[in-house]
């Protein structure tokens, strides 16, 4: 296990850094005292473990492929831009447009995440990728959504704050978001339909669920007790025909 | 702007940061300048600008009109006009220091100044229609200068480079605001010149701006019908202007000046409760020139405090921050915590949703 202070190092000199002990095979690697700095843990390969202290920069985590990292703080906009496997944990809250084009791996938020996350997400066969978010979110959720899974459940919310914002799943053409509460007719997309839980997709929420609430000590029994709803496409070509006169 | 970067390809959009003490204690420009330094990344070097608040306590009741010139001939000519339209105090050289990264300043002056006695009951106006009109005709008439702010008691600080050296520059810690707002540029639709930097100004109100307003066209001439003249190259000065009109002139509240330039949907409307409804729309349907389209987030300064906002759909970041005496607002949280590392309390404006930051005891003012 290595140990990197980052306080007040150039994002450039981090990352050379961070890569270089990679390189020499180190496993597990702390940074303490983060502040801003972007790019940290992009285009990843390693089955490595990345702990971050602080508040790391714009665009963490993009192309990630086989690392897990923690953060053990808020994280800002641009996290696991194009993820293709690997895990990211992160213990506060998170900006705007996380797991943008997301094709892979996990990510697991514990609080509150911003406008447009998950849009362009896509799953093939078995590859697909799961975000779980245990605060609300804004708008724009799982925008354009053509594969994997998110997971709202909307938990320790501030008073008048909406579990989840407009333009939920707008163009979504694959996937499933699953919400614990419900969402007005006026807050999704128009290619979105809503139903409840049947006992497949409980069985698969649980499934997500337990590795989730063990990772932030949430009891599992009690995020479970409440009413679910499911969102997804109506139609995985909503748009087959809009070109064909 | 050729260096060391030229050939990289940057991936950046601008940065903006604030910082209000409520209870109004003053403090140096240190800080403000290392909240924006933290967003380097975000600013390619054309432009760097501060706005302070509380800065000129002993000429507190004068207008500070900061001034660039091109050349000493733009100096005189408009040392004639404020000669014949102002009594003025004082006229000097704002202090710089040389700093290798800053090039080819322009002259850069300041007067500490009131409108002509005899002057201003000729033409009816009030002081600050005076000095707001003054500024536009100096703004539009006189080649080779520049007005870059004109409030009582504050200031802007502002040109070509990175803003942690324009603020290096001017001597920034040698200042002492309640309010700093800052701005790093990274300009896409116009040119990198030193009046084209942030804040853009007018009074006391100051605007530090990130993204484009791609309904500039209306906007600008609709402020044209009110006697505004966008000179600037930029779509930022504009914005200036609307709140100068809504909340000076037309004597809107913060929030129905909000509703204007961020209005809620129509389909947002739809949903409101009738009383709330009719508001919307009734400010919607006067005020639709000065509904502001495209992504943006900006810092409104004045002399009681801020507004920071978003565009409605959020196309551009902003955090913001609060201690026991201080609001913080900015483009990224660490650029917060740089200067403030355990706020009590950090979260993120949904899109369209005003952050009003004020001084203690001012809040009525601007209900």
């Amino acid at each position: 296990m290595a140990v990197i202070d980052a306080q007040g190092v150039y994002y450039r000199e981090l990352n050379q850094e961070i890569k270089g002990l990679l390189a020499k095979g180190e496993k597990e690697i702390i940074l303490n005292n983060v502040n801003g700095q972007r790019y940290i843990g992009d285009g990843l390969t390693e089955q490595a473990k990345l702990i971050i202290d602080g508040t790391p920069g714009n665009d963490l985590a993009a192309f990630g492929n086989g690392a897990e990292i923690v953060i053990n703080g808020n994280g800002q906009d641009g996290i696991a831009n194009t993820m293709n496997g690997g895990q990211i944990i992160i213990h506060g809250s998170v900006g705007d447009t996380l797991g943008y084009s997301m094709r892979g791996g996990e990510i697991y938020v514990k609080g509150d995440v911003g406008y447009r996350v998950g849009i362009h997400m896509k799953g093939y066969q078995d590859q697909q990728p799961l975000i779980i978010i245990g605060g609300g979110a804004g708008d724009f959720f799982g925008e354009y959504m053509a594969g994997g899974r998110m997971i709202l459940l909307g938990l320790n919310r501030a008073e008048g704050q909406d579990i989840v914002g407009n333009y939920v799943g707008a163009g979504m053409h694959g996937g499933v978001i699953y919400i614990r509460g419900q969402v007005e007719d006026y807050q999704i997309g128009q290619e979105v339909k809503i139903s409840g839980l049947d006992e497949d997709d409980r069985k698969e929420l649980i499934g997500y669920l337990q590795d989730y609430c063990q990772e932030f000590d949430y009891d599992l029994e009690e995020v479970l007790d409440a009413e679910f709803c499911k969102l997804e496409p109506r139609s995985a070509r909503p748009y087959g025909n809009l070109y064909a006169y | 702007m050729k260096g060391s970067r030229a050939e990289e390809k940057i991936m950046s959009g601008c940065a903006i940061s604030g910082i209000l003490n409520r209870k109004g204690n003053r403090f140096s420009g240190e800080e403000i300048i290392d909240s924006i330094a933290l967003m380097h990344e975000r600013s390619n070097g054309l432009g760097g600008g501060f706005a302070a608040y509380g800065i000129y306590p002993e000429f507190k009741e004068q207008y500070a009109i900061h001034m660039f010139y091109d050349d000493l001939d733009a100096k005189e000519e408009v040392e004639y006009f404020l000669n014949r339209h102002f009594n003025i105090a004082v006229a000097e050289k704002i202090p710089t220091r040389e700093v290798d990264k800053i090039s080819n300043p322009p002259i850069i002056w300041r007067y500490f100044a009131m409108p002509n006695e005899q002057k201003l009951s000729e033409f009816g106006l009030a002081d600050d229609e005076y000095v707001a009109q003054s500024v536009m005709n100096i703004n539009a008439n006189y080649r080779g200068a520049f007005v870059v702010s004109s409030g009582k008691n504050m200031g802007v600080f502002k040109g070509v480079g990175y803003p942690e050296d324009i603020g290096d520059f001017y001597k920034l810690e040698e200042y002492e605001a309640y309010l700093w707002t800052a701005h790093g540029r990274f300009p896409t639709n116009t040119p990198g010149w030193w009046g084209g930097a942030h804040p853009f100004t007018l009074l006391d109100w100051s605007i530090v701006h990130n993204g484009e307003i791609s309904s500039y066209g209306a906007n600008k001439r609709y402020l044209e019908m009110f006697g505004y003249k966008c000179t600037m190259q930029t779509d930022t000065e504009a914005i200036t202007y609307l709140f100068d009109l809504m909340l000076r002139k037309h004597k809107l509240s913060l929030e129905s000046a909000v509703k204007a330039v961020a209005a809620p949907l129509w389909s947002e409307i739809e949903r409101m409760e009738p009383k709330e409804k009719k508001i919307a729309t009734a400010i919607r349907t006067i005020y639709g020139n000065a509904l502001l389209n495209g992504p943006f987030s900006i810092i409104l300064g004045h002399k009681d405090g801020f507004l920071a906002l978003n565009d409605r759909i959020k196309l551009r970041p902003l955090v913001v921050a609060e201690d026991e005496e201080r609001t913080y607002v900015a483009s990224e949280e660490s650029a917060i915590r740089e200067i403030c590392s355990e706020p009590e309390k950090v979260w993120t404006p949904r899109g369209g949703e005003p952050v009003i930051g004020l001084l203690e005891g001012r809040e009525e003012v601007w209900a």
